[in-house]
């Protein structure tokens, strides 16, 4: 004690306390702080940057310089980054040509990263709703019966009671939801692109669609003991195949009793 | 049986045309020529010769036995494949169970019990028939023959009889002495169809009375979101959003219900409820379900539908006007409603109206409002009957 006190007029005193006083600060600020998780990268105002010019060069001919819209293509301003993960993710996004509705394509033409870049400019231009979080998006451990009942009230008369898809108007159509990534299926429904409805976390709770992706992964994964489901369309498409090749047989069958024998 | 080339003699139809075919110089020889005979000035023959049936062709199997030989041989296989299809099937279910897929080319995962047994069942069923057919067709006798109609009518010794039977039977009986045991017996016995009658009428169900013209929405009831059955905030209702909504209380009992409100004093004392409170829940909710959307109110080219929504949010009846099927295709970007079984559309800018399809009329809207906490709730019930048009609506 004494000896700390004698030198405390030290020159040197000054110096060594604030560095103490800097490296307690530091240290207990990196203990406290919450660590980014694994596998999230931060956005950085690099990222920004280069998600501004991938925009430009792929997606403001159609959406304008500043994501304003054209005539071409809808304004981007609030429709978040979910929106740009799912387009982009899905393939739907970049358009190759103008039509009735945007198709799914693979391969995806960006990579992940790319798709997290142009999202995060994106979302600067209006707040949207943004990339869900893994813990719904995944399914994992969604109730899958009670996914199946929010399915049939919500989803099944646009996507078919199997999730196979269906016909809308004028070329319009729902398409199937056969080995979808959960965040993708979120997503959707989070911004209801094209024809599809918006089912906003107020409509459709994150538990509510996680129970949905549940019931539609379980739906991935189930066997058909009859073999071929032709689609899954219902009687129509079965109807079709009969049509197609059991009257055929019919008729031979019907050809062959009636003929005389050589 | 006609081995040779002469058809066998058959009658002409008809009580005019000649009783005879012809004979061995083939067909068409005494046919009527159209210079002679023919109905004046129609330039038709008065009648046509009967050209009888072709000449019989014997087939492979009945002139060379080699051939017969093969056709036995046939039919034996066809039999056969039958016997190793019921093999096929008897030892598969015993062998295999539903749960063991395997990989069939075209189906997919196929349960192959289900391949087997089908594949047995198949050729034991077509091996029968199949191996019937070809031995009837090769080796069974395939001469025409014709068989001679008869004359239906009775002979005249019994149709007199019959007669005379009758009028016995009603001397002995006593009914012309003692008319009324007839009568009565008579009025007996077509009453006793009533009861029968009655039951099948009956089973049917009372009359629908006013139930097609109401349903369970009250002034007051939260609109709730359908399966979850909680209530909707107006501020839950984003721009494009679709809810699918039930009414609230939709599984009371009548009594829950009464104490809720929701009975009136005259409905209690006469029996007679207004709005389905004496329904089962799904009776109840066939007519109830309604789709909530969120355009942006200058949207609407009907005042009456945004002023029967509530900023931009409006509820419209989900049963088609045309057959009753759920109407819940909603384009988010059109702001048309599709029928998924007859494609009928109707538009919600237009108060939804029919735009397309054979519906009729417009879907019926809910008129909604907020309560004191913000949830969406009916301000009065339905307007108009829900559903497909019935013969006491015209």
């Amino acid at each position: 004690m004494n000896a700390l006190a004698a030198r405390r007029r030290h020159p040197a005193a000054l110096v060594v306390l604030l560095l103490i006083g800097l490296f307690a600060t530091g240290g207990l600020y990196t203990l406290f702080t919450p660590k980014a998780d694994a596998g999230t990268r931060v956005t950085t105002a690099a990222d920004l940057e280069t998600g501004r010019r991938m925009f430009l060069a792929n997606c403001a001919t159609c959406h304008g310089m500043n994501g304003q819209g054209t005539p071409d293509g809808p304004t981007l301003a609030g429709v978040g980054a979910a929106a740009v993960d799912f387009q982009m993710g899905t393939g739907r996004m970049p358009l190759a040509a103008p039509g009735v509705q945007a198709k799914r394509t693979f391969p995806v033409m960006f990579n992940q990263t790319q798709i997290d870049q142009i999202a995060a400019y994106v979302d600067t231009l209006g707040p949207g709703p943004a990339v869900p979080d893994a813990k719904y998006a995944s399914g994992q451990g969604g109730n899958v019966a009670k996914g199946g009942e929010i399915f049939r009230v919500n989803c099944a008369m646009c996507h078919n009671f199997a999730g196979s898809g269906g016909a809308l108007t004028r070329g319009k159509y729902a398409p199937q939801l056969d080995n979808i990534e959960g965040k993708h299926i979120y997503e959707a429904m989070v911004t209801g692109p094209q024809s599809m409805p918006v089912f906003a976390d107020t409509n459709l709770s994150p538990e509510a669609k996680r129970d949905v992706i549940a019931f539609l992964h379980d739906l991935d994964k189930q066997e058909n003991p009859g073999g071929n489901a032709l689609g899954s369309f219902g009687p129509v498409g079965d109807g079709f195949f009969l049509w197609l090749l059991g009257l055929p047989i019919m008729i031979g069958a019907a050809v062959w009793l009636g003929r005389k024998a050589a | 049986m006609n081995d040779s080339a002469t058809p066998p003699q058959v009658p002409g139809h008809g009580s005019d045309g000649p009783a005879a075919g012809h004979g061995d110089a083939g067909f068409g020889a005494g046919a009527v020529s159209l210079d002679h005979g023919h109905v004046e000035g129609s330039g038709l023959p008065a009648h046509f010769e009967n050209p009888g049936l072709p000449p019989h062709q014997p087939r492979h199997a009945d002139v060379d036995p080699k051939a017969a030989k093969r056709a036995e041989r046939q039919v034996l296989a066809l039999f056969t494949l039958s016997v190793l299809g019921t093999v096929l099937f008897v030892v598969a279910y015993f062998m295999f169970r539903p749960e063991q897929l395997f990989f069939f080319p075209f189906f997919g995962h196929v349960s192959i019990l289900n391949l087997l047994l089908g594949l047995g069942m198949g050729l034991s069923l077509l091996g029968i028939g199949l191996g019937a057919v070809h031995w009837a067709k090769t080796l069974m006798p395939d001469t025409e023959t014709i068989e001679e109609r008869h004359t239906t009518g009775a002979s005249e010794e019994d149709r007199k009889a019959l007669v005379q039977a009758l009028v016995d039977g009603k001397e002995e009986s006593q009914l012309g002495r003692r008319p009324m045991i007839g009568v009565l017996g008579g009025t007996a016995l077509g009453l006793f169809a009533v009861p029968l009658g009655l039951q099948v009428v009956g089973g049917m169900g009372r009359l629908p009375g006013s139930e097609l013209s109401e349903t369970f929405w009250q002034t007051g009831m939260r609109l709730m979101r359908d399966p979850e059955m909680t209530p909707v905030k107006a501020s839950d209702v984003t721009l494009g959003a679709a809810f699918h909504i039930l009414p609230e209380h939709l599984d009371a009992s009548v009594e829950e219900l009464d104490k809720l409100g929701y009975v009136s004093a005259e409905e209690k004392r006469t029996g007679d409820y207004r709005f389905d409170q004496d329904l089962g829940y799904l009776e109840r909710k066939a007519k109830a379900v309604v789709l909530l959307m969120r355009l942006r109110p200058e949207q609407f080219k009907s005042d009456k539908a945004r002023d029967w929504g509530y900023h931009g949010i409006v509820a419209y009846n989900k049963v088609c006007t045309h057959a009753g099927c759920p109407v819940g295709l909603y384009e988010q970007q059109t702001h048309h409603l599709l029928c998924p079984c007859h494609q009928s559309t109707f538009d919600v800018t237009q108060d939804c109206a029919v735009v397309f399809g054979p519906a009729k009329r417009a879907l019926p809207q809910l008129k909604i409002g907020v309560d004191d906490e913000g949830y969406l709730i009916a301000t009065q019930g339905f307007m108009e009957p829900v559903g497909p048009s019935f013969w006491e609506r015209g």
